[in-house]
């Protein structure tokens, strides 16, 4: 079996079809499953922790049912070389806005404080920075 | 039609209307914030389960801007929301 022929190697495009399918289902209902925390929750930060969800695991899944839905091995690592500058970039700005907008909703008190369990934001106020 | 896309269409639909309703109905304008990022995670999803399904690469560009210039709403309307005068907390 040559490099060739090993990169051809095609999976069945039924079975292909329905993996892709399913991956794709189940990063759909990731997303439903956001929206549906998103209005069951109360306060910012548990929205958020709702929210989170599909932007990193469902979109991760669905990248992959792009990669699988090419067929052929090397069809699927092309793909996958495709979607790896996607998945990279929403893993490095998700954090990012998750943090900005829960610092904020901190400072702002659109939160509930009797359901913190720790606040070290609290008693990092109390002592300045550069206390030492 | 397969069941399973016409699943994925109604879960996507349903998805995208419970994150409008909170887009409305938010009590602060951040919460307002996380339900625009969800949504427009979504909107990132379904261009990816459209490549998926149809078979073809041509949303990659899109997909590639809208993970990247994404994150500056969140950050811009965090950064410069007033803070609230909360003197009884």
């Amino acid at each position: 079996m040559t490099v060739t022929s090993f990169f051809e190697t095609a999976v069945p495009a039924p079975v292909a079809e329905t993996i892709a399918l399913i991956l794709v289902l189940l990063g759909a209902i990731l997303c439903l499953s956001a929206a549906v925390g998103l209005l069951r929750f109360r306060d910012v930060p548990s929205r958020l922790h709702a929210g989170t969800k599909p932007q990193v695991l469902g979109l991760v899944l669905i990248c992959l049912a792009i990669a699988v839905s090419q067929r052929t091995i090397g069809g699927m690592l092309l793909g996958m070389v495709i979607v790896i500058p996607v998945i990279l970039l929403q893993f490095a700005t998700a954090p990012l806005s998750a943090h900005m907008v829960g610092r904020q909703a901190y400072r702002n008190g659109t939160i509930q404080k009797h359901s913190l369990v720790a606040d070290e934001y609290a008693e990092s106020k109390q002592t300045p920075p550069a206390a030492g | 039609m397969n069941p399973l896309l016409i699943a994925i269409l109604v879960i996507f639909g349903i998805a995208a209307i419970l994150c409008v309703i909170r887009i409305v109905r938010g009590p602060s304008i951040l919460d307002r914030t996380v339900a625009s990022d969800v949504l427009l995670t979504e909107v990132l999803c379904v261009l990816g389960a459209d490549m998926a399904i149809n078979g073809h690469t041509r949303n990659v560009p899109v997909m590639l801007i809208i993970a990247a210039v994404g994150v500056f709403a969140s950050i811009s309307v965090a950064r410069y929301v007033a803070r609230r005068d909360n003197t009884t907390p």
